[in-house]
């Protein structure tokens, strides 16, 4: 028998006033927190069971709940802190590789916090997106160098494959499996209504949503769950992921617990099995190999569909970056620490990997110090949290953003980080039916619809204030940025002035 | 002399543009009456203008203009001119001393062609080579500065009112079929020659009344192509951008004129299907090149000009006709003073260019574009 060393981690409050004993907060808890004592008559928490999701704090009809961090006060220490003390409680019971979901919440700089956006005055009118037009299509894919026409203005050499989009926006790779039926629903439908796209993550494509392939990403990962020729048909786009922002250098993870009949269907694996990706794709252990593969689904879609790769931001991510566009990939989507994952081990996720902001910017750069930036499209990932970092993302040289935690907070999530338990009570990260028949897509994708339109008016907003109309022309436009609070080193990698200058 | 190279500096202005489309030559002094109607949109800290058909005796040359702080920078410059060219002639731009110009560096013209070993020994076409030799001395050779390289034409640019410099460089005495002007009003103080506009490389010159919001994102595209943006300046981003669509890609100026200032998205809709898939190929290829921000600007080449706004028309353009002239200006009442009674007097909408050329039977036939790759 195993000493177990840890106290719960939350503490539910229950206003006693409040409460009515509706036992909403019973019903509601796939954790099984609350409990009515019949010969207590009264309703009583195991705080060991409580993940903090906020559910039933919001669904109590009195507002008699509180959650909060259980009151255990170790002495002051600013190195073993609670968490590190605690984790090796864990690991000392279990022996086990220490699990976590969603983003690394560590308290690295955010460097979109640390840069300011530009407005005109006086020497250039700002414009005001009310009254005038202002334009957010992008276009994503290879672009040839020249146009080539002949004298009668026909096009001599057609342009290859590209995704339209609405707003520079597109909903991130998160894979059936990790999360659920109805969140799909939700994200397709909304990709579809506002004219973006989805990716289907690397879980494959439940039959059921192959009527929005007009919308959808579908991506080849390195377990090929799902990979099949309707599957490849059934896409806008393919993405071949390499990496992923939270945890790079390893494969996906999804728990067996989350593994229903449906998801064994789609993935084409056994119920019940842990769905764990490879490392690399095992036949990918080059740049070359890669190329191969791209050439190879370009091949199997007869070059009508943009081929594209995801990476990880790692240390030296322009040279793989500038690699992957002399392979031939479309667009290449990067992804930052912070970005979100269904399961990962958490010091992969909170150690691996660099910001964002500094991996776009250093991207940006040398493909066009390579003089081949104009020939493929960048899409920054990896905590996209509002608009301002989506025009902070594109004047840094992205040509699109993908949300993946928005998207999903939008849904209803509250950021407890245990995706990976599969029991989430906003039926987002879960495939049990009970929880998932808790979110309607129907309500769902208009949330989403709701977000990305708002965010959408807020970027013309800043756009018109800068005294630009077209989204494209802040692509790169970096001397619209200026840090505060950055070293100079901080400034050059990022390739923006500070403040003042 | 300080360069501008460290700080932004947005230019609010006065520009006029006129062509004789027979080829007539006029002298300089038509368009320097134009531009002083304007003398209270400039501060006087800039004027300028470019003058096609001026050199006909050496047409095929590339004139250079340049500007020294030195007699070594004028040295070292020859000397690197000279190990790549063969010059016809240099001389001293002929000035006269006029109030409200001050502290001009040494002014000098050659009119030279490259050195045929040069270009045999790097494969590459004369103009692409006078290019790279243009970038080479702006940039790396101290106190110098080329600031017009076409052939049969000439950017004349100083600091003060833009009638004072032509009466500085005795436009009067020079006679062209076709002239541009420019007045500043930088919001800076620069002082510095080379920092007015026209801008100029090869036959491509700019004038450009407004501020490119667009700037960085069109700077970094045209880093790409291998053109070095010394200057901070956005005339300089719409000359290259010009050059790279012109010269380098051979589209005809009305299409370049719609990559500038391309039509938006919903226009583009509704076109007919051959205009569809050339529009949206344009905007989509070129999505970078797009001119963001107010402006009003008049390209000239060779051939002629194009005057254009910004699609949503931030800055004034006028546009006039009379027999074979064809008069630009920022203001109506520029064009009055040098035209009375014009035919047709209109505002060119907002992304319409204002085309033009040549007679056919003006272009001699001599003058052939070069192809390059």
């Amino acid at each position: 028998m195993s000493l177990n060393l840890l106290t719960p981690e939350f503490k539910v409050i229950r206003d006693k006033d409040k409460c009515i004993n509706c036992k909403i907060c019973v019903r509601e808890c796939a954790n099984e927190v609350h409990m009515y004592d019949k010969k207590l008559d009264k309703m009583v928490s195991i705080d060991a069971e409580c993940v903090n999701c906020q559910r039933c704090v919001v669904m109590c009809p009195t507002q008699a709940l509180i959650i909060i961090k259980h009151p255990q006060i170790f002495r002051d220490n600013a190195n073993w802190t609670y968490d590190a003390i605690r984790d090796i409680y864990k690991q000392a019971e279990t022996g086990g590789v220490l699990l976590t979901s969603m983003g690394n919440d560590r308290s690295y700089p955010i460097y979109w916090d640390k840069m300011v956006i530009n407005a005109s005055q006086v020497t250039n009118p700002s414009i005001d997106p009310l009254r005038e037009p202002m334009e957010l299509k992008v276009y994503i894919g290879r672009k040839p160098d020249k146009i080539e026409i002949d004298k009668n203005l026909n096009l001599k050499v057609k342009i290859p494959p590209q995704l339209t989009l609405e707003f520079p926006i597109m909903f991130s790779a998160m894979s059936y499996g990790a999360i659920s039926y109805n969140a799909h629903a939700s994200l397709a439908m909304a990709a579809e209504a506002l004219g973006i796209y989805y990716n289907t993550g690397e879980g494959g494509l439940h039959k059921d949503f192959r009527k929005y392939s007009k919308n959808t990403i579908v991506q080849v990962a390195s377990g090929r769950f799902g990979v099949d020729r309707e599957y490849l048909n059934s896409s806008a786009a393919i993405e071949i992921k390499i990496g992923q922002g939270a945890k790079p250098g390893i494969g996906g993870h999804l728990p067996g617990e989350k593994v229903s009949s449906d998801v064994s269907e789609t993935r084409m694996i056994p119920i019940g099995s842990d769905a764990i990706s490879p490392a690399p794709h095992h036949d990918i252990y080059s740049i070359e190999d890669l190329s191969q593969l791209i050439y190879s689904l370009k091949e199997a879609t007869d070059y009508k569909k943009p081929i594209g790769v995801k990476i990880a931001a790692v240390n030296n991510v322009a040279a793989i970056a500038s690699g992957i566009a002399r392979a031939g990939a479309d667009f290449i989507a990067i992804d930052g620490f912070r970005g979100g994952t269904g399961a990962a081990p958490k010091r992969i996720r909170d150690n691996v990997g660099i910001p964002i902001e500094f991996a776009i910017a250093s991207v940006d750069s040398r493909l066009r110090q390579e003089g081949i930036r104009h020939t493929i499209s960048l899409i920054a990932a990896g905590s996209i949290r509002n608009s301002a970092d989506i025009i902070k993302a594109i004047a840094l040289g992205a040509d699109a953003v993908y949300i993946g935690s928005a998207a999903l907070i939008a849904l209803g999530c509250h950021m407890c980080q245990k995706c990976n338990i599969g029991k989430c009570n906003w039926g987002i990260a879960t495939q049990n039916p009970n929880l998932v028949k808790r979110l309607n897509p129907e309500l769902g994708y208009k949330r989403l619809i709701n977000l990305i339109t708002a965010w959408g008016r807020e970027i013309q907003e800043m756009l018109g204030g800068m005294g630009i109309n077209d989204i494209e022309s802040l692509k790169g436009n970096r001397l619209m940025l200026r840090g505060i609070g950055m070293t100079q080193k901080e400034l050059d990698v990022l390739g923006i002035l500070a403040a003042g200058e | 002399m300080l360069k501008e190279g460290n700080i932004r500096i947005p230019s609010g202005c006065a520009i006029s543009g006129i062509i004789n489309k027979s080829g007539t030559a006029i002298s300089g002094q038509m368009i320097a009456d134009s531009i002083a109607t304007m003398h209270d949109r400039s501060n006087g800290l800039g004027g300028g203008f470019a003058a096609y058909g001026i050199y006909p005796e050496f047409k095929d040359h590339y004139a250079f203009h340049m500007f020294y702080d030195d007699l070594k920078s004028k040295k070292e410059t020859e000397e690197f001119l000279k190990a790549n060219f063969v010059v016809a002639l240099e001389e001293k731009i002929p000035t006269r001393k006029t109030r409200g110009i001050n502290n001009a560096p040494l002014i000098y013209r050659y009119f030279a062609l490259p050195k045929l070993e040069k270009l045999n020994s790097y494969e590459i076409s004369p103009d692409d080579f006078t290019v790279k030799f243009i970038f080479n001395v702006n940039k790396n050779i101290n106190g110098s500065y080329i600031f017009s390289s076409g052939k049969n034409m000439g950017v004349f640019k100083a600091v003060g009112y833009p009638e004072d410099v032509a009466n500085f460089y005795k436009l009067e005495t020079l006679r062209g079929y076709m002239w541009t002007a420019h007045g500043r009003f930088p919001t800076n103080t620069p002082g510095w020659w080379g920092g007015a506009h026209p801008f100029n490389l090869l036959n491509i010159s700019v004038v450009h009344n407004g501020e490119l919001s667009s700037y960085d994102t069109n700077r970094k595209y045209l880093e790409e192509f291998g053109y070095i943006c010394t200057l901070q300046t956005d005339t300089e981003v719409a000359t290259y951008i010009f050059d790279l669509l012109l010269r380098k890609h051979n589209l005809p100026i009305n299409l370049a004129c719609k990559v500038v200032a391309s039509p938006l998205w919903s226009q583009v809709e509704r076109m007919s299907q051959k205009e569809k898939v050339l529009y949206n190929s344009l905007k989509i290829i070129y999505s970078k090149a797009l001119l963001n921000g107010p402006f009003s600007i008049i390209v000239t080449y060779e051939n002629g000009f194009a005057a254009i706004n910004d699609r949503i028309k931030l800055r004034p353009l006028t546009a006039a006709k009379k027999d074979d002239m064809i008069f630009v200006a920022s203001e109506e009442s520029a064009i009055r003073e040098v035209c009375k009674e014009p035919d047709k007097v209109w505002i060119p909408r907002g992304g319409e260019p204002v085309l033009a050329e040549l007679d056919q039977n003006a272009i001699e036939i001599s003058e052939q574009k070069e192809v390059t790759a």
